[in-house]
């Protein structure tokens, strides 16, 4: 019964923060909102009993992408009136075809036991006595030893790219010239003058 | 009344429409679109770990590990492209993007 009420909590705060999301004005809220169904998705992970994912959400999405959001947000200094009131000639055709999907979803989704009576092979079944981040631990490292690979190559190649775009260089900016400096010798710069005593130097 | 695997496929699925609809309706800036986005890769992943969990089968998981990867990447690109956009236009307005006239 708790476990029932407390689905729900989290699964209508979720849908109601998305479609916070969605439908604010303001950036800054969107973003917010998005950070309270990241929240809420995690409990329901917890929930579900896959408490490294709801954690790594947590980690990655609250801590890294949202604050990402949040500092576009703030770094573009967009003022809140101009974001304009009102919908795009296209949303007749998407609220429609959001219809179309969310119908096709749900009728796929109640004939579900038919497609889960049907044969299927598990390619890495959960073992008992394990707990869910220890057994995550050894099949990343082994059998998905590739996709995870693959997936550190990715980020490398997202930060390489981030960096690229948003670099420009500035003209206020002090570089080092090490030509310059290498080829510059003592004769260009140094003089050396014969004082006469009691003279001084004009 | 037990919470099943139909309620977390209803609620992934209710999610994934709302930022379906997020991307075509909003008029406001591009940063909304990116946040539909994230709203439709989280509706998926509560569809994979809710079937993961279901078959007690761990690839679900494991995917689901790799889709955040690659939506962390997303949006870092995507906020570097808008960045990148913004200093040179000086507008993230989503009808006042039109060089490509779509």
């Amino acid at each position: 019964m708790i476990v029932t009420i407390l689905f729900y909590l989290f699964a209508l705060t979720l849908v109601g923060s998305a479609l916070a999301v969605v439908t604010l004005r303001n950036p800054v809220h969107s973003v917010l909102f998005l950070i309270l169904a990241f929240f809420n998705a995690a409990a329901l992970f917890v929930m579900l009993g896959a408490e490294f994912l709801a954690m790594l959400l947590i980690i990655v999405y609250v801590g890294a992408v949202a604050v990402l959001f949040l500092f576009v947000v703030m770094m573009l200094n967009v003022e809140v009136e101009t974001f304009r009131r009102g919908i795009t000639k296209y949303s007749h055709a998407g609220f429609l075809i959001a219809a179309f999907l969310l119908a096709q979803m749900v009728v796929l989704f109640t004939q579900m036991d038919k497609v889960a009576a049907a044969p299927f092979r598990l390619s890495s079944p959960m073992k008992e006595g394990v707990t869910n981040t220890a057994a995550l631990g050894q099949v990343i490292y082994t059998d998905y030893i590739f996709a995870f690979q693959t997936s550190g190559m990715i980020l490398l190649v997202a930060m390489i790219g981030a960096i690229v775009l948003c670099f420009y260089p500035r003209e206020r900016m002090r570089k080092q010239k090490i030509n310059t400096q290498v080829n510059r010798r003592p004769k260009d710069t140094l003089e050396i003058v014969k004082v006469e005593i009691g003279k001084g130097v004009s | 009344m037990e919470v099943s695997l139909i309620h977390y496929l209803i609620l992934s699925a209710i999610v994934f429409v709302i930022g379906v609809t997020g991307l075509f309706i909003n008029k406001k800036s591009i940063i909304t679109i990116l946040m539909s986005v994230e709203l439709m890769l989280l509706a998926v992943n509560i569809n994979f770990v809710a079937f993961s969990v279901h078959l007690h089968d761990l690839a679900g998981q494991v995917f689901t590990l790799f889709i955040l990867t690659v939506a962390a990447a997303e949006a870092a690109i995507g906020l570097a492209i808008l960045v990148a956009f913004f200093r040179n236009t000086k507008t993230i307005h989503v009808e006042d993007i039109s060089e490509l006239k779509g």
